[in-house]
């Protein structure tokens, strides 16, 4: 009984420090997003952004699944999914400064984030230009005899495009551990999903090509998690790729130039009622696992961390013009 | 005469073509409901309907191969990429269809249709986002491609592209969708395919150029003019391919100096051709070596640096003075 007890407490605990460090996550890339659009409204970040809030918990619980070694490839709409992957928060914000500092060297900003330590290929202007990388990596990893998944995130626009269907039978053919994530928003920029797809679910098209798959409430962090956690098991036991459809949605425009004629306020307003970290606050106050001082805290802490990682943009430099050439072709020599 | 910004022209070119001719269809991602990225096909949707003004899922060698289908069978396509590094997904279809089916069938089968995307620098994104690869599809025999100046050129060449018999590729220089107004006629008005005309007439130096880069070489001129006394001629070629080189031939045989500039990077751009034509037909005339003022062999650098990549009037000054005192 009172080992019972103990276990209960020692597993509750566990739990409540995990709930924790998940609703810690998703608010900081919610709090590093709402930053950016008023940094972008600030004309210190330039050229396009395209904002996450509303899909946090996808980023968040397919990350929670994967191990350091495994790759990520993802779109355009990615701080998120860098910040999750280790990526400090100082080098995405100097990046979508254009400053050199950036992960990207400033050469990206924030469609382009990169980096090799965390093994992160890169955002991706192109919507599907990632697939095919993605594949491409989980083949040299099987070549290569190296126990490693390749995660790959897309939105449901890049359904329509060629190079997913190409994509979807190499992976399938080739027997390659590849972590297909759909972030299934229902809108590719502004054109609805019922008006892109003749068969609008997703799962039905890899079936096809006899891809395991799934789909999963994208605004439950816990769901997506434990969904992401058995795709990767069945890759890595059974060595084969796996399509996890995250149904969710973003809060924001397209991007800061989308007048967001395709959609209306109250279904905006409706999808916000079930916001990721909105449920997932209510849920674990429901448990008595979460109080408003822990919410200050964690609040406190990831305001600290933003405010750093903007000084730390602003404080930064741009390459220096005679540096523009470097790595359009490579610096090693032949040997 | 009102008064209308490039986009504003542009839309009026289509809206007028679709009400002259009901085989005019508008296609592409977000053309429709949204009226399009940069709001080019505004209201269309409305006053044509979706038969006509048609949302695409994004598949751009789809909606490019549609469109020769579409053309060859009498329909005219308008189809709108958003951006034209977004084009080289249905480069295929473009370089392998639309330009050599007249060709293969021995000119039986014909594919009026025309591709508009937006070119170029001056919103300060990235790459595919800012670029300018005029050069890849004025390689191509069998297409027309077009750079319109001003909103003007652009809703007379945009008529006519829609008009021609052949596909054409419309480039449309972000920078200029909004950077000025000018008279744009009611009543139709056209501009010939395949010719440049003289944007300033002068007598000691013939600056070539297009599009977007077609301002900055203007003001140049002007600034020449008034500081060092230089008569500069600059010639708007309008079209890339084919290029008419009559108009520059004649200027450079006047002026004996000659300059290019464009934003596109420099090797094997635009300008390469230009200075080939220059020597082949006015290599006697030429006092000085011909100067170019270009875009960089690099990717087109992100926002912070974006204008040091992008000729300026002091970079066209600069190599027009070098020029002129060589």
């Amino acid at each position: 009984m009172t080992t019972n007890t103990k276990g209960t407490k020692q597993a509750g605990e566990v739990d409540r420090r995990h709930a924790l460090h998940l609703l810690k996550s998703m608010l900081r890339i919610r709090r590093l997003e709402e930053r950016c659009a008023e940094l972008y409204s600030a004309m210190k970040i330039r050229g396009f952004l395209h904002l996450y809030d509303g899909q946090e918990a996808v980023a968040v619980g397919v990350l929670e699944a994967l191990t350091k070694d495994d790759a990520i490839v993802a779109t355009y709409r990615e701080h998120g999914h860098a910040l999750m992957r280790g990526i400090p928060a100082s080098a995405i914000l100097a990046e979508m400064y254009g400053k050199q500092e950036g992960c990207s060297r400033g050469r990206g900003g924030s469609m382009h984030l990169f980096d090799e330590k965390t093994r992160f290929y890169g955002g991706n202007a192109i919507v599907r230009g990632g697939l095919p990388l993605a594949v491409g990596l989980a083949l040299a990893d099987k070549m290569q005899q190296k126990n490693r998944v390749s995660c790959c995130f897309f939105g449901e626009g890049a359904v329509a495009e060629g190079e997913f269907h190409e994509s979807m039978n190499l992976a399938a053919l080739w027997q390659l551990p590849v972590l297909f994530v759909c972030e299934n928003n229902l809108y590719a920029m502004g054109t609805a999903l019922k008006y892109s797809e003749s068969v609008m679910d997703l799962t039905s098209k890899v079936m096809s090509y006899d891809v395991s798959s799934a789909a999963v409430d994208g605004m439950d962090v816990l769901a997506v998690e434990i969904a992401a956690k058995s795709a990767v098991e069945a890759i890595r036991s059974q060595g084969k790729p796996f399509f996890l459809e995250c149904r969710t949605y973003r809060f924001r425009a397209h991007s800061m130039y989308d007048p967001e004629l395709y959609r209306t306020k109250s279904e905006v307003e409706e999808w916000k009622g079930r916001g990721p970290i909105k449920t997932f606050i209510e849920k674990m106050k429901g448990q008595g696992t979460l109080s408003d001082a822990d919410i200050e805290t964690i609040e406190g802490d990831v305001a600290r961390e933003i405010n750093e990682a903007v000084a730390f943009a602003e404080a930064c430099t741009w390459e220096p013009i005679e540096d523009v050439a470097r790595f359009v072709y490579s610096e090693r020599r032949m040997p | 005469m009102a008064k209308m910004t490039m986009v504003q022209a542009l839309n009026l070119a289509l809206r007028q073509e679709m009400e002259r001719d009901e085989n005019v269809i508008v296609l592409g991602e977000d053309v429709g409901v949204d009226g399009g990225v940069f709001r080019v096909t505004d209201g269309l949707h409305e006053a044509f309907g979706e038969e006509r003004v048609v949302d695409t899922p994004l598949a751009e060698n789809g909606i490019v191969g549609m469109s020769i289908g579409m053309a060859v069978y009498g329909l005219r396509p308008v189809c709108e990429i958003q951006f034209s590094g977004f084009a080289y997904q249905n480069f295929h279809q473009i370089e392998n269809h639309a330009s050599r089916l007249r060709w293969r069938s021995q000119g039986r089968y014909h594919v009026p249709m025309v591709l508009r995307a937006p070119y170029g620098g001056g919103v300060r994104a990235l790459e595919h986002h800012s670029e300018s690869r005029e050069a890849f599809w004025a390689h191509i025999p069998g297409l027309k491609m077009v750079i319109p100046s001003g909103p003007r050129s652009a809703r007379a060449l945009l008529v006519s592209a829609i008009r021609d018999p052949d596909p054409v590729i419309f480039y449309e220089a972000k920078a200029l969708y909004r950077a000025f107004r000018e008279e744009v006629p009611e009543e139709e008005e056209t501009l010939p395919l395949g010719e440049s005309r003289i944007a300033r007439e002068g007598d000691d130096l013939t600056l070539i150029s297009y599009g977007a880069m077609l301002r900055p070489t203007l003001s140049a001129a002007e600034q020449l003019e008034k500081e060092d006394g230089v008569s500069a001629e600059v010639i708007d070629l309008l079209t890339i391919s084919p290029l008419d080189d009559t108009l520059f031939v004649t200027s450079v045989k006047k002026t004996g100096h000659a300059m290019i500039v464009h934003e596109a990077p420099m090797s094997f751009g635009p300008g390469a051709e230009i200075i080939a034509r220059l020597v082949e037909k006015a290599f006697y005339y030429l006092e000085v070596p011909i100067g170019r003022v270009t875009g960089y062999d690099v990717v087109i650098p992100l926002f912070a640096r974006e204008k040091d990549y992008i000729p300026s009037v002091e970079r066209i000054t600069h190599e027009a003075r070098r020029i002129l005192e060589t």
